[in-house]
């Protein structure tokens, strides 16, 4: 498996502590943060940034009132609802997409690029990493996303190293989409609530949607033996593989608070399911990845 | 008032403390509740509401004529999203990076873009527990849940005290759901990743001009780096929700935590009434 990507549907299920682990237990790979909305990851890598950037995945409308006549085609043309009865151009909401700059009669509206987020990519204890954050209140963070994939890819050639482990984002949208593009295996990371399960269940639409192979992992499953069970059942039902359960464990905490991963001189329930979890992740791919 | 109950970080508790708030106070005044996490909805399994309208969210998708068309590109050249592309002899349209902005149909010179209208997901309203509630669904495979954001809003009963629950993040979904709100109630939990993700979520609350308050979740866990970060920013820490097997087994199930338990009831009210402070 070259490329893995971690995703939920729901948010706070395990990813970033998931992926973190797989960090240190797989060998020769590349890291890569595509949670641009709320990056992580970093936080237990420590990066040391080599290099670093503004991206402009996106324009803005802009208008000069100067020229402006106030005929209004802008705002009937604008399908975003950006431009109000008083002709402002609102940037929350503007799209870029350039409809209003094209039929304004006068020239008074020029679509300029912003900046959506910033781009890293730098060295860790464990590998090189590449990762983004959006600028707060910005759009574009499937663009970003894309921008992040690209730099992973690189940094794969530049340090010739075949595998990505990939932290995703929450949800099943944009980000989520852009993300899960070209992976070679989805690893869902759920929760025994409804809330889980019922997020599982979209998620796994998506994955499905785009063909890609998907393992599920059963994060803090003591903390309902019934709702555990019914993630057994769906995962039996959709032929979903479950690679394991992870205990409730106080130590996984402990390891974000001090900046490492559980399995990084950690012991206890939790490190000793997910090193089985990855163990059987190895096992089960083990076919699917051509020798090199 | 409109209150919107956000996180930079996801499953820190938003979708709880908008329901047992809205719980809290329903019996006192009129609530619209709101679910904008229109990508993974939760609410509605604590509130098992009555929908009785539902109503899609369409966007439109360009289609060419082919006989009509001369391949000039000028709507590739025009379209800020890559979504339109001439390849040798055929126009290709790629859907989900569409905005549906009407742009290329505006552009071609010989009137071959027509546009048809393509579902996202629904809104859906109704009532839950005696007050108002409308929710919003993203079709799976869909990527754009902003359209969905947006038609929710324009619903939204504004008689009683509105409450959102917003999506994750930082990015358009999460400002689509904060943008117009008196107050973004920012749920976080104790921990790294929780600080880091409250510092996004006060950032957008801030480009947005929204007063911000916090809610620390899963109290007791991790450590205080989030209370220091709220005291030096002077951001209000308006209730500490403790880390507890029984919260936790509750919500598991989708139970509300104030349903039986009169002492969560008050301190909800009390998070209101910290709230009403807060605005003024």
């Amino acid at each position: 498996m070259k490329s893995i990507l971690f995703l939920s549907g729901k948010g706070g299920t395990g990813k970033t502590s998931l992926a973190g682990a797989f960090a240190v237990l797989a060998k020769d790979k590349v890291l890569s943060d595509c949670d641009v909305d709320a990056a992580n990851l970093h936080l237990l890598l420590d990066p040391e940034v080599h290099a670093e950037g503004d991206y402009e995945g996106s324009s803005a409308a802009i208008k000069d009132d100067e020229r402006c006549t106030a005929c209004g085609l802008c705002r009937d043309v604008c399908r975003f609802s950006a431009i109000g009865d008083t002709l402002h151009i609102d940037a929350n909401l503007c799209e870029g997409c350039g409809a209003c700059e094209y039929v304004c009669p006068v020239d008074a509206i020029r679509l300029v690029p912003r900046v959506s987020g910033h781009w890293m990519t730098g060295e860790t204890r464990l590998g090189p990493l590449a990762s983004a954050e959006l600028e707060p209140g910005e759009e574009t963070s499937g663009k970003l996303v894309m921008h992040v994939k690209q730099k992973a890819q690189g940094l794969a050639e530049a340090y010739g190293l075949e595998r990505t482990i990939i932290d995703g984002a929450p949800g099943i949208g944009c980000p989520v989409i852009a993300s899960a593009t070209g992976v070679d295996a989805v690893i869902l990371v759920t929760e025994p609530s409804l809330s889980g399960l019922h997020d599982l269940e979209r998620i796994l639409g998506v994955v499905e949607h785009f063909g890609i192979p998907a393992f599920l992992v059963v994060n803090k499953a003591d903390l309902s033996a019934d709702l555990t069970e019914k993630a057994r059942a769906f995962a039996a039902e959709k032929n979903l593989p479950l690679l394991g359960e992870i205990p409730f464990d106080p130590a996984m905490t402990e390891a974000m608070v001090e900046g490492r991963s559980i399995v990084e001189g950690g012991t206890g329930p939790a490190c000793d399911a997910i090193q089985a979890i990855f163990a059987r992740f190895e096992q089960a791919t083990s076919g699917a990845s051509a020798p090199t | 008032m409109r209150i919107t109950v956000a996180s930079g970080k996801g499953g820190t508790g938003k979708t709880t403390v908008a329901v047992n708030l809205a719980l809290s106070l329903s019996d006192r005044q009129p609530i619209s509740f709101v679910d904008c996490d229109v990508e993974e909805p939760n609410a509605h399994i604590f509130l098992n509401p009555k929908i009785v309208d539902r109503q899609p969210v369409e966007k439109l998708l360009p289609r060419v004529d082919a006989q009509l068309c001369t391949r000039c590109g000028a709507c590739s050249k025009a379209c800020q999203f890559g979504a339109i592309a001439v390849l040798g002899e055929t126009v290709l349209v790629y859907d989900e990076l569409c905005h549906g902005c009407g742009l290329c149909s505006m552009v071609c010179p010989e009137d071959a873009i027509r546009e048809i209208p393509h579902e996202l997901g629904v809104v859906e309203s109704g009532t839950a527990r005696g007050f108002s509630f409308a929710q919003g669904i993203l079709n799976v495979g869909e990527a754009m849940a902003t359209p969905i954001i947006h038609q929710l809003k324009r619903r939204i009963d504004t008689s009683g005290t509105v409450i959102l629950d917003a999506p994750p993040g930082t990015g358009c979904p999460t400002i689509a759901a904060v943008s117009g709100s008196d107050l973004a109630l920012l749920v976080t939990e104790p921990t790294p990743f929780g600080l880091h993700d409250l510092k996004a979520a006060v950032g957008v609350a801030r480009a947005l001009e929204v007063p911000a308050a916090v809610v620390i979740n899963r109290d007791g866990i991790g450590d205080d780096r989030v209370e220091q970060y709220c005291h030096a920013e002077e951001i209000p820490i308006l209730l500490k929700i403790p880390f507890d097997r029984a919260i936790a087994s509750q919500y598991a199930v989708g139970e509300p935590i104030v349903d039986g338990n009169p002492s969560w009831r008050q301190r909800f009210r009390e998070l209101y009434g910290q709230i009403e402070e807060v605005r003024r």
